[in-house]
């Protein structure tokens, strides 16, 4: 009987918790959709603010750039490295160039570095806004009549939108010479068939589709790192867990978002 | 010139505010005291519509400013002044940029405009020669007088202060006051302070009201709360551990 009773209770329990994170998770949904909606209206309603767009993009991308070559280059290494060791065998080394080509245009490229900048960016933009946010400076841009979504969202947004697409191509092109350097340098694979190897099977379609990719995902280090940091609460334990939320979230968000694109693009494109 | 109607106000399923009623007249200087947490600060948050009401009225010279859209309040939000408890100033902008916040977004001024508005207004709290440095190089006096400096830099109505001796020494904090009492009465602004010290209160209020249960219990003349009968006024105002607000925690030594 008490045990009955027991479970009866923890599976009540089990619903009102499950009820309540769908009602949570809806909310915050809602909330980031809000935030996008206000972005895009404040962008076509408001003069641009050049000089704060121009420091985001420095911020976020040319920061960036150089762990975002090293990555990728290591990225492209590594992958040339462990398909060889599997083509070799099959005396098919030459298309570790094209494997490298498509892996990394379509794939690693825009997955990595949409990662790094989630991590390296993202993680800024929450702490930042997260500490305007519990020292009352967002409240204090609202008394001063300015738009804090205008002020702090919309430079951001324009900032991620058009860096994180540019250092998918550095990434794309520095992942390829990594792969070429094991390529030629370790494989004996000719500079001529390499280049070959890796343009011919590689359509503009292939680099466009990463490319496209590397928007969406702007779009999600965006708004999950600013609605965060907008949404912090308690001091400096609340911007660490903001922090730490945005950079979690963001992370699965790309991943999920990769594999929805992925699979449409593998089910309806050509 | 400010009327708040029966504002409810509940955050984080906690009851802040019930029916609260309170006038201020334009031109005085009033000032809300109570505990810490009682609701003080959301109430002015409520006054300048950085927080809206659950329900309830909050009249700025005659408008509803719960019923405005983010464009019709800014507006308002020009007749105000606000100075935040923590000075709230932007880290990443130099203090003439703080300062001239207000000026550069909403006014057609030039830089040289504003930058001389600026020197005017930073000498008017005291401060010189300070244009360029960033909020983390002062000291916290320093950074309550330039977020006052702001709060007056666009010859607001109205100003708000929130807490605005807190985390300064004496010496600083009686400086403060003076130094509202001073822009009161040169400026001819209405001034709400909310604060917990009742030194401060003196110095500053016109008429003193008190919060406490979510309500305004008292509201008078300085002279006339220090006089007021009703007992859980008489234990703030005397900052006694023993009386009706403590009743049931009592005094533990």
């Amino acid at each position: 009987m008490r045990l009955r009773k027991k479970l009866f209770i923890s599976s009540g329990r089990t619903f009102l918790n499950a009820k309540k994170r769908t009602v949570d998770s809806f909310v915050y949904t809602g909330g980031v959709a809000a935030l996008f909606g206000k972005t895009l209206s404040s962008i076509w309603s408001f003069p641009l603010r050049k000089r704060q767009i121009l420091e985001q993009m420095s911020k976020i991308g040319v920061a960036s750039f150089p762990i975002v070559v090293l990555i990728s280059f290591f990225t492209g290494i590594v992958l040339a490295l462990q398909s060889a060791h599997q083509l070799q065998r099959m005396s098919a080394q030459m298309y570790i160039a094209s494997l490298v080509g498509l892996s990394i245009t379509r794939e690693l490229g825009p997955v990595l570095t949409a990662l790094i900048i989630a991590g390296r960016s993202g993680a800024a933009i929450t702490a930042e806004l997260g500490t305007m946010k519990v020292t009352e400076q967002i409240e204090a841009l609202e008394t001063l009549s300015a738009n804090p979504v205008q002020y702090l969202v919309v430079p951001r947004f324009i900032a991620l939108f058009v860096m994180v697409p540019l250092l998918t191509v550095y990434a794309d092109f520095f992942g390829i010479i990594g792969g070429y350097l094991v390529g030629v340098g370790r494989l004996n694979i000719t500079h001529a068939m390499y280049m070959k190897m890796t343009l011919v099977p590689l359509s503009i379609g292939d680099v466009m589709t990463g490319i496209a990719k590397s928007g969406v995902f702007a779009v999600i280090i965006c708004f999950i790192s600013c609605f965060e940091g907008m949404n912090s609460q308690g001091g400096a334990e609340g911007v660490g867990k903001s922090t730490t939320a945005s950079v979690v979230k963001s992370f699965i968000l790309i991943i999920m978002a990769d594999c929805f694109f992925t699979a449409i693009f593998y089910f309806f494109g050509k | 010139m400010i009327e708040l109607k029966n504002v409810c106000k509940t955050l984080n399923k906690k009851t802040i505010l019930k029916d609260l009623n309170l006038t201020v007249k334009r031109g005085e200087s009033l000032v809300i005291i109570g505990r810490s947490g009682c609701g003080k600060s959301v109430s002015l948050k409520h006054m300048i519509g950085v927080m809206r009401p659950d329900s309830g009225t909050v009249l700025v010279d005659g408008d509803d400013i719960t019923k405005l859209n983010s464009e019709e309040l800014d507006k308002i939000r020009m007749k105000f002044g606000m100075l935040f408890q923590g000075a709230a100033l932007f880290d990443s902008l130099s203090v003439l940029e703080n300062v001239g916040f207000q000026l550069f977004e909403c006014t057609e001024m030039s830089f040289s405009q504003i930058k001389r508005r600026v020197r005017e207004c930073l000498r008017m709290v005291g401060l010189q020669g300070i244009e360029n440095m960033k909020p983390a190089a002062l000291s916290g006096g320093m950074k309550k007088r330039v977020a006052l400096a702001r709060a007056i830099s666009m010859n607001p109505k109205i100003i708000l202060f929130d807490e605005p001796t807190t985390g300064v020494d004496p010496i600083t904090g009686d400086m403060i006051n003076k130094l509202i009492r001073h822009l009161h009465n040169t400026l001819k602004t209405t001034s709400i302070t909310v604060t917990h010290d009742m030194r401060s209160a003196y110095r500053i209020a016109d008429r003193i009201a008190m919060l406490y249960e979510k309500e305004i219990i008292a509201i008078g003349t300085p002279a006339e709360i220090m006089r007021s009968e009703n007992k859980t006024v008489k234990q703030f105002i005397n900052g006694d551990a023993e009386g009706p607000i403590t009743a049931g925690i009592g005094s533990r030594f």
